[in-house]
């Protein structure tokens, strides 16, 4: 390690703790509470990684969140490795490994770099205007462009590591632990409220805690001195949750906000097993105070992206906090006062401060007499006009400014350095102020946006500098006063105390800084990692475009990872100068969440694997296990598919099983099917409304079909319905509709038709449903429960018996799905699973055949019954389904009755439902095919195929299609064309098998 | 994400309701009587305000019971909330 870049004495460093890490392959040292970035710093690394577009060698720049330049990819495990993270934020563990991103094949060494050379051919927009056409070579482009671009890998295995969600409740959530966040926390718990305060950082207190400097005196201690203070009584109130490393991503309305909190990314391999490595916080607070902070403002000049360029602060930061230097020759270039803090601190460690170069005229504060006092040249009302060094920043160049500020003056100087700390102003971090729907005002005097108090969406505040106060006094005094009106406080000790701090006399501000290079030669830089310049800018506004949005993705300006944070405020400044325009009437782009970004890891908690959604199993479930079922996902349910017997294939299963319950006997477990308990003296008006056909003369002990409607006269769900008694029904819906079905059915009731008197209860899970069919089905019938008249005339085709079996209570129902004789059989599901296996038994020695969804989608294609979902689209109304039948042409009403003979739904072009048989019988459809009458160009795309099988029963392909006036063209030819060959197909009627429906009795 | 007052049930989460667009379109009571133009207002024309909104809502996740909502959907305010067949509340 370099030990000349370390300096000794600090209270935040832990140098007794040596800490190993590897960057890029190269095993380096650290010590406990640095970030990676503070030990690379103290390894002399500054390059860290290239640019976007140029690739140019950038170097860390910042200490926080808003780093756009020190992005690594953490770590190599394909399941665990972590892209894309700020070194800045990334504490340093025993073993961490990192490595540079957007470098390709090496940092030092880039290929990409060689557009750095071809800039000129780089402008704004660049990606739009090359690699959009011909729209064919994109597939060319992808490769060049993914290659060069790549911003981190994607780990490559599933995640192993846990991560949970949990929801917090609070009367005050304080977001950010600076000094303004500590008093507003302090006094919120101090009154007794439930108050939680959440900072990013391990430690609290903000850029205050190491703020040892004289000049700024609380009470007559040091400013530190006296936070450090205030945050050990903090940490005694009881009622007060602190939450470290914890960052708030977005903050909705309703003070709803999103909060990851990170637990384990800071600790070594061995530490973190077994634990949770994210939490995502979901919070609602009665009261939000956002302490969130300002960013320090980078200077646009010509080359100022060079690896060795670090804002002003962040040098501040590496030395007072880290003990870091960032250099042994430092040259400081600012438009105001800040850059004189950190001139103090370096002093005061023992650094070189060769120059501060200011744009000010006259600058004189307490700051700068103290400066000055120490021999420490200033250059007033001057800039820099370049900068030198590729890998390193070499020197500065540095001239008079005009006194507008338009133009330098006379002569340039060269000053060497290795380091720049670069102040522009701060930004106050309005992020989340905004997304809850805040609005903002514009401070002419510096530049600034803040939130507009009374534009304020919900029950919170901003204070200290996320709120525009900047100097100490005023972030204490205006806190205080602000939370003693927002949580109605009373007299606290805040209240006078006696505050010593420098006051900024002058302010300056040049959003893009003259040069006296050509602009074509110069290079502003604006947004480091997305590279665009304030070149690219003006040449977007030169070009047409107008608003900040459009000139924002036109330019990529802020749209990198860093979201723009560190310049946005420039580019809206080179936008208001260019235009003419005042910024306060520009406005801003719009601040999406996540503020900082999130891990999926975080985002999906818990729900993973098995617990990404609920899973449904029918009481027989178990049962389809043992006997080797395939299943199939319908919705939320497992359902059995077919049932594979000696290594068949599906299609054999369902050849066979097809085939078997049409010989003799098949079960179906249709538990998943929905259904509804409908009570109630008005229960048969009710089915009257919502079903076409007509309910009030179904005796009880029948059955019927029915079909559903939206208003716009299409058709929604279908099923069989059954009166139980004089006031009782039970409906049977698709399995998929199920939970609709009940929404729109309560919807009616509650809202249309509150004066009918009728109760819906969902009672698909209590009871289970098991299919019998076959010309067998009596039989097995008759063994299970020998004392049921299975005769036609006591229990005829739709109609229903209540019985029992083996004392427990079941309904039966002779209802058909398949067009065979068949049984319904609903139990309680507790009895489910015996009753299933005593059919079985049953069955047996008529070779009973479990079939699954595969069949009896068969089965019912061949019968030509309609799969609401499969061959309808909601787009269909019953008479395009062929299905006028079941039309109550006598009722006067029913849903979407109206919209039957509308100008749309009378059309004869519309799609209809036909049947689909191929001239060559062995050839099946692929469901979704086109249909087509001639190939000639262009082809006009009649319709498509919605079910297509073979059938086994009718030894050739089948098929269901809806064909554009499809009712009129039975018998006529068809082409379905495919990709390597041209089907011919004839219309045909959807029925298919037993037109007569003579199998329903036999 | 909102707060909404359920009339039943009190203030519950957003994730707990459904919204069910526009409130107030009653259902013609003699649909066959209209005009394929009045059926079609009825049918497919919805407002879509910016400002304040009258809706329905479902408590679909509770006691599923509708009811109505005015809200601003300028910045999701919801000013009162009442139960199917009340008055709306005056503007
Ligand atoms: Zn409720």
């Amino acid at each position: 390690m370099n030990n000349n870049l370390r300096i000794n004495k600090n209270n935040f460093i832990d140098q007794t703790v040596r800490i190993s890490f590897k960057f890029n392959g190269k095993k380096l040292f650290g010590y406990k509470g640095d970030t990676l970035a503070s030990a690379l710093l103290a390894n002399n690394i500054h390059l860290v990684g290239r640019s976007f577009k140029y690739h140019r060698p950038r170097g860390i720049m910042t200490c926080g969140s808003e780093e756009p330049n020190a992005i690594v990819q953490v770590g190599n495990d394909p399941a665990l490795t972590d892209p894309n993270v700020r070194a800045t934020e990334i504490e340093l563990y025993e073993g961490l490994e990192a490595f540079s991103q957007n470098c390709w094949p090496s940092v030092n060494f880039d290929i990409g770099g060689i557009n750095n050379f071809l800039s000129p051919l780089l402008p704004a927009g660049f990606y739009y205007k090359t690699f959009m056409w011909p729209a064919s070579f994109w597939e060319k482009y992808e490769f060049f462009i993914r290659h060069s671009a790549g911003l981190g890998k994607s780990p490559t295995k599933p995640d192993q590591d846990l991560y949970d969600h949990q929801y917090v409740h609070c009367d005050v959530l304080v977001i950010g632990g600076g000094i303004s966040g500590i008093l507003s926390a302090k006094l919120s718990a101090e009154k007794g409220l439930n108050t939680i305060l959440i900072d990013d950082k391990s430690y609290l207190g903000g850029s205050t805690i190491y703020q040892d400097n004289d000049i700024f005196k609380i009470n007559n201690e040091t400013s530190n001195a006296w936070l450090k203070n205030q945050i050990e009584k903090l940490k005694k109130i009881p009622n007060l949750t602190i939450k470290n490393r914890t960052s708030v991503a977005a903050f909705h309305g309703y003070n709803y906000l999103l909060a990851r909190e990170n637990l384990t990314d800071h600790l070594g391999a061995n530490e973190r097993k077994g634990k949770i490595r994210q939490r995502l916080l979901k919070i609602r607070a009665k009261k939000v105070v956002i302490a969130t902070g300002a960013i320090e403002r980078p200077l646009i000049f010509s080359n100022n992206d060079r690896p060795g360029i670090i804002l002003s602060s962040s040098i501040k930061k590496y030395i007072d906090y880290y003990g870091v230097k960032t250099g042994e020759n430092i040259s400081l270039f600012t438009n105001n006062d800040s850059a004189y803090e950190t001139a103090i601190s370096l002093n005061k460690s023992g650094v070189k401060v060769k120059v501060i170069i200011d744009i000010r005229e006259n600058p004189s504060s307490i700051l700068s007499e103290k400066i000055e006092k120490t021999g420490i040249k200033i250059l007033r009302g001057h800039t820099i006009t370049n900068t030198d060094g590729y890998k390193r920043i070499k020197s500065i160049d540095v001239m008079k400014l005009s006194k507008d500020g338009e133009n330098v003056v006379g002569n340039k100087t060269t000053y060497k350095c290795d380091c720049l700390g670069i102040s522009g102003g701060w930004t106050p971090m309005v992020h989340l102020f905004t997304q809850s729907g805040g609005k903002l005002k514009f401070r002419n005097n510096d530049n600034v946006f803040i939130p507009d108090e009374n534009k304020t969406p919900s029950e919170q505040i901003s204070v200290g500098s996320s709120n525009g106060d900047f100097e100490l006094d005023d972030v204490i005094n205006n806190t205080v006063k602000k939370i003693k009106i927002f949580l109605r406080l009373d007299k606290n000790d805040y209240e006078n105390l006696d505050i010593k701090c420098s006051k900024e006399k002058q302010k300056r501000n040049i959003w893009l800084l003259p040069s006296n290079k050509p602009t074509s030669k110069s290079k502003p830089f604006l947004d480091f990692q997305n590279d665009s310049t304030a070149k690219d800018v003006k040449l977007a506004l030169r070009e047409g475009f107008k608003s900040i949005e459009h000139v924002k993705r036109y330019t990529t300006t802020g749209m990198g990872t860093d979201q723009g944070k560190l310049s946005n405020m420039h580019a809206l400044g080179i936008i208001a100068d260019t235009t003419g325009t005042n910024m306060g009437e520009l406005g801003t782009t719009t601040f999406r969440p996540p503020y900082t970004p999130l891990t999926f890891g975080a985002i999906v908690g818990r729900n993973v694997g098995e617990f990404f959604d609920h899973t449904r199993r029918t009481a027989i479930h178990d049962w389809h296990v043992e006997n080797k079922a395939e299943f199939e996902n319908v919705g939320q349910w497992k359902r059995p598919w077919y049932f594979p017997k000696n290594g068949e294939t599906m299609y054999q299963a369902v050849q066979r099983e097809s085939k078997a319950a049409r010989e003799s006997a098949g079960i179906l477990d249709a538990s998943t099917l929905g259904k509804i308990d409908i009570q109630g003296e008005d229960a048969s008006e009710f089915l009257n409304r919502v079903y076409t056909n007509a309910w009030s003369k179904l005796a009880i002990g029948k059955c019927r079909y029915g079909l559903m409607l939206n208003e716009d006269g299409m058709v929604y769900d279908d099923g069989v319905t059954t009166r139980l008694g004089e006031n009782h029904y039970i409906m049977t819906t698709t399995t998929g509709g199920a939970a609709n079905v009940l929404s729109k059915l309560e919807d009616y009731l509650q809202t249309e038709w509150p004066e009918l008197n009728v109760y819906l209860t969902t009672v698909t899970d209590q009871y289970s449903t098991m299919s019998i069919c076959g010309p067998n089905s009596k039989k097995i019938i008759k063994k299970i429960i020998p004392s049921l008249d299975l005769s036609d005339e006591s229990f005829p085709h739709m109609s229903f018996k209540n019985s029992k079996i083996d004392n427990v209570n079941c309904r039966i129902m002779r209802i058909s799905f398949t067009g065979e004789h068949s049984y319904e059989i609903n139990v309680q599901s507790n009895y489910a699973k015996d009753v299933w296996e005593k059919c079985i038994a049953a069955g047996k020695e008529f070779n009973i055949t479990p079939y699954g969804t595969e069949t009896m989608h068969l089965l019912r294609a061949e019968k030509g019954f309609i799969i609401t979902g499969q061959d309808t689209d909601g787009t269909l109304t019953p008479s395009d389904l062929q299905m006028d039948w079941i039309i109550g042409k006598k009722k006067y009403d029913f849903i979407g009755k109206r919209s039957l003979y509308r100008s749309d739904t009378i059309r004869e072009d519309r799609k209809q439902l036909v049947g689909l048989l191929t001239d060559d019988p062995n050839e099946v459809l692929e469901e979704g095919a086109q249909l087509v009458e001639s190939l000639e160009k262009p082809i006009d795309m009649l319709g498509h195929v919605t079910s297509s099988y073979f059938s086994p029963n009718l030894n050739k392909s089948i098929a269901l299609a809806v064909v554009r006036s499809g009712k009129k063209l039975k018998g006529k030819k068809l082409i379905v064309p495919m990709e390597n060959k041209n089907i011919n197909v004839t219309i045909t009627d959807t029925v298919f098998y037993d037109k007569e429906n003579k199998r329903l009795n036999a | 994400m909102f707060i909404i007052n359920c009339p039943y049930c009190g203030e519950r989460d957003q994730t707990e309701f459904s919204c069910g667009g526009e409130a107030h379109i009653e259902r013609p009571k003699q649909p066959t009587e209209l005009s394929d133009d009045q059926w079609a207002e009825y049918l497919f024309m919805r407002k879509n305000i910016k400002g304040i909104q009258f809706e329905r809502w479902n408590h679909i996740h509770g006691c599923r019971k509708w009811f109505n909502v005015v809200r601003d959907t300028s910045n999701d305010k919801i000013h009162a909330v009442y139960k199917m067949g009340e008055r709306p509340p005056l503007k």
